[in-house]
């Protein structure tokens, strides 16, 4: 019995890690100066959070309601896999933009 | 479900509906392109999450199902996005 109740313990623990994590990159997604420092907050949730959540749903599924539910791992992987190709390609999106926008903008100072 | 691990649920919930505000306040307020796909990105990893607390707090495995397929579809989106804003057009 004791046993069952630090489980759930240990699941509201990793659920509140994971509910919080996220809300702190939101504030750094919010508050950050530049582009290029904002892309780092989300970071935060998809390593953290998201391995906090799978990790409570895994224990929850397999240790309370002893049932297999290891395939959560999926999830996380999938983040792990497809996070760092969005991020280097707005990455680059923003690179590339930056540079045509000052390139406008010089040829039109040297216009004027 | 102890009442524990309902508060629990509840708080994270709470705090992911928190996340995706801001997270659409900065969508909302950009300046930039980049910035408005980095929030709906963001957004719909929090979705995601949602959707698998959601799946403990009614202790089914149908949201696991759920869940993957925003992950997927997500990052299909994130990445469609970030491809126009480096050329204009998504498929070359």
């Amino acid at each position: 019995m004791t046993m069952v109740g630090a489980l759930e313990g240990l699941v509201a623990m990793l659920l509140l890690a994971s509910g919080l994590l996220s809300l702190i990159a939101a504030l750094g997604l919010l508050r950050l100066k530049s582009f290029f420092q904002r892309m780092h907050a989300p970071a935060l949730a998809i390593t953290f959070g998201s391995w906090c959540a799978a990790l409570a749903s895994i224990i929850y599924f397999v240790a309370l309601e002893s049932r297999p539910a290891l395939h959560t791992v999926l999830i996380v992987v999938l983040i792990a896999v497809t996070a760092p190709v969005t991020t280097t390609l707005l990455a680059r999106a923003s690179l590339f933009r930056d540079r045509a926008a000052a390139a406008a903008k010089h040829q039109q100072d040297d216009g004027a | 479900m102890s009442p524990l691990l309902s508060f629990a649920v509840t708080a994270a919930l709470v705090c992911y509906a928190l996340t995706m505000a801001v997270a659409t306040l900065r969508m909302l307020r950009g300046p930039s392109a980049q910035d408005r796909v980095l929030a709906l990105d963001f957004i719909s990893l929090n979705g995601m999450l949602v959707v698998l607390v959601l799946g403990i707090r009614y202790s089914s495995h149908m949201y696991f199902e759920a869940a993957l397929l925003m992950a997927l579809f997500g990052f299909v989106a994130s990445a469609a996005l970030a491809k126009f804003l480096l050329r204009g057009e998504v498929v070359e």
